[in-house]
């Protein structure tokens, strides 16, 4: 499971990195192509009213989206780690705050800041639209990893190290991060998929970064000229497809962390 | 008990007077003047003439920009709690109030319809892959359902849109209601709603079956290894009955937790299936809003979206002790 969502989103990457030798990415810009034809021998996938060849663009636009969601999950990987890792060893007081600040944010929806934040900038760029989505989704590994530092730091490990006199930053660097490792692995996976699943959203309302080309803004620009109803399937079935298939890996890779990460569910299976 | 409810309810009203201190602060925080951009909008459609200073300054004025930023806060704190949510920009004077308000039984009715079918059938489907005896067909259905819930409501809703809608036209792909239509209340009135929510409903359903599926399925493979299961089968009780009134029924409980929080996040939970389908509901406003740069109503929506939230987590709580008596004892 795990190694076959790993290879299906690893081919998407590669398929786009490869781009430049199935296609010349210049005819992604507005104008290169003649609008609006069907797939042909020249554009492969045809192109769209703004005359953008659409295989160019879905090249252009899926490590573009990939690189969002990675961004974003990364950023927000090392916030709720960090708030994580605070709230399980100090506990206390700072646990209390930890905690209070994850139970609002995660009540209020992320959708209603993300079209706020939106609404209020003249110009999003791919690079702030990471920031605002990663700044939404670090609640679960922060929980996550709060729960398990809270387990593992009760460990038999933990008291040896403390008392051959090891510092608390040390401990949690030598002792409590390497067993994390695969937490932090899961928990990196779910902030990924927040926070694509957030972008792609924003983008299709209409609030992603407007000179630029990801996968959200295709199907944006693909609603938004009626691409459905006036059957031009080859605008919108590609950006569909390729979102499809990186979340059914993401999907995949996620089933196979847990898998992974909790014994119990891999005896019953 | 009351220590429970208070430190609930204080929950309650924290998680909205954050929403509401977001709400006022974002578009204040960000980059470049409003009053500017809206009049720079004006003056490029060729709409304004004459001192741009003065007008900036009565627009402000109006907005009640020039008041001290304390002033301010305090005044939109207390107009949002009397829902006095200011005047929609692009169909002025229309209060926003009334455009929400306009917009909620749509998006209440296609919603709400949706996910409560969806965990119906979706926590019967969990339930049966669970059980031993189950034919072996629904184990080939539940990898199509899981493969579904990865993939984004709306990304369903273009498919569905494409398949049912445009490939094999059976189905109505835009609007609440027929187009042109007099809504009376009658049952061609009905039944032209019913044609148009059947494909956004069936996206949602589509897209959410699965999680319910996966869910229940755990949580009976989990309550079937209990002790009391053993029990019940010493007692010499049928299979059926130990299944259904021992096995699902626990299961179900924090089914019904994940049921409350949904509703909760209703209104919110399918903007984007209301925008492919132009279903007039909250959603579907909201996109509009958007593309007009209307601010207030804007805000007015995304205020909307936190409050049901926070009132969705409340009800539950509230409700949660009289449903499983544990969390009652517990916080005795």
């Amino acid at each position: 499971m795990l190694a076959f969502g790993l290879v299906l989103l690893l081919m998407l990457g590669l398929l786009a990195a490869l781009a430049p030798l199935i296609v010349d990415p210049a005819l992604a810009a507005i104008g290169a192509a003649p609008p609006r034809r069907p797939p042909s021998a020249a554009h492969w996938l045809g192109s769209d009213t703004q005359g953008r060849d659409v295989l160019a663009s879905l090249l252009a636009a899926t490590p573009r989206t990939l690189e969002i969601g990675l961004l974003a999950g990364l950023i927000g990987l090392a916030i709720g780690g960090a708030l994580g890792l605070i709230a399980g060893w100090f506990r206390g007081p700072a646990d209390a705050i930890i905690r209070t600040i994850c139970d609002v944010m995660m009540t209020v929806p992320a959708i209603a800041v993300l079209v706020l934040v939106g609404t209020s900038v003249r110009t999003m760029t791919v690079g702030l639209m990471a920031l605002v989505v990663a700044l939404l989704s670090w609640m679960v590994p922060a929980r996550a990893i709060r729960a398990q530092v809270l387990s593992l730091r009760e460990r038999p490990w933990i008291d040896v190290a403390r008392l051959n006199g090891m510092s608390g930053p040390r401990i949690i660097l030598a002792e409590l991060l390497p067993n994390l490792a695969p937490y932090l692995a899961a928990s990196f996976v779910i902030a990924v998929s927040t926070a694509m699943l957030a972008t792609i959203g924003l983008e299709a309302l209409g609030l992603g970064p407007q000179n630029e080309l990801t996968l959200g803004m295709m199907i944006y620009w693909a609603q938004y000229s009626g691409a459905i109803l006036r059957g031009m399937w080859w605008w919108w079935v590609p950006p569909v497809v390729a979102l499809t298939l990186i979340f059914i890996g993401l999907l995949a890779v996620s089933l196979g962390m847990d898998r992974l990460v909790n014994a119990r569910l891999r005896s019953d299976a | 008990m009351a220590a429970y409810l208070l430190r609930r309810i204080g929950m309650a009203a924290l998680v909205m007077f954050v929403a509401l201190s977001v709400n006022f602060a974002i578009p204040r925080l960000m980059p470049g003047d409003p009053v500017e951009q809206q009049l720079a909008a004006v003056s490029a459609a060729g709409g304004q003439t004459g001192n741009m200073a003065e007008a900036a300054a009565a627009m402000r004025a109006r907005l009640g920009l020039d008041r001290p930023l304390a002033v301010q806060y305090l005044a939109f704190l207390a107009n949002s709690v009397r829902f006095d949510l200011g005047v929609s920009v692009a169909s002025y004077p229309q209060p926003v109030a009334e455009i929400v308000l306009a917009g909620l039984p749509w998006t209440i009715g296609l919603l709400g319809t949706a996910t409560l079918l969806s965990f119906v059938v979706g926590s019967l489907l969990g339930a049966m892959l669970a059980w031993p005896r189950a034919p072996k067909l629904l184990k080939f259905l539940a990898l199509p359902v899981v493969v579904l819930s990865a993939v984004p409501y709306f990304i369903l809703g273009i498919v569905l849109m494409a398949l049912l809608g445009i490939l094999w036209p059976v189905l109505p792909v835009a609007g609440g209601y027929p187009f042109g239509m007099v809504p009376n209340a009658d049952f061609a009135t009905a039944l032209g709603i019913a044609k148009h929510a059947v494909l956004p409903g069936l996206s949602i359903m589509l897209a959410s079956l699965g999680t319910w599926a996966v869910a229940m399925r755990g949580m009976v493979v989990g309550v079937l290894g209990e002790d009391y299961i053993m029990l019940a089968e010493a007692k010499g009780l049928s299979e059926r009955r130990i299944f259904l009134a021992y096995g699902v029924r626990n299961a179900l409980l924090p089914q019904f937790t994940q049921l409350a929080l949904k509703l909760g996040l209703l209104v919110s939970g399918a903007i984007l299936v209301e925008v492919i389908f132009a279903y007039p509901g909250i959603g579907y406003r909201l996109y509009v809003a958007i593309g007009q740069k209307d601010v207030f109503v804007v805000q007015g929506i995304v205020l909307l979206l936190s409050l049901s939230i926070a009132l969705a987590m409340l009800l539950l709580d509230l409700i949660y002790p009289l449903i499983d008596p544990r969390v009652a004892a517990r916080n005795a």
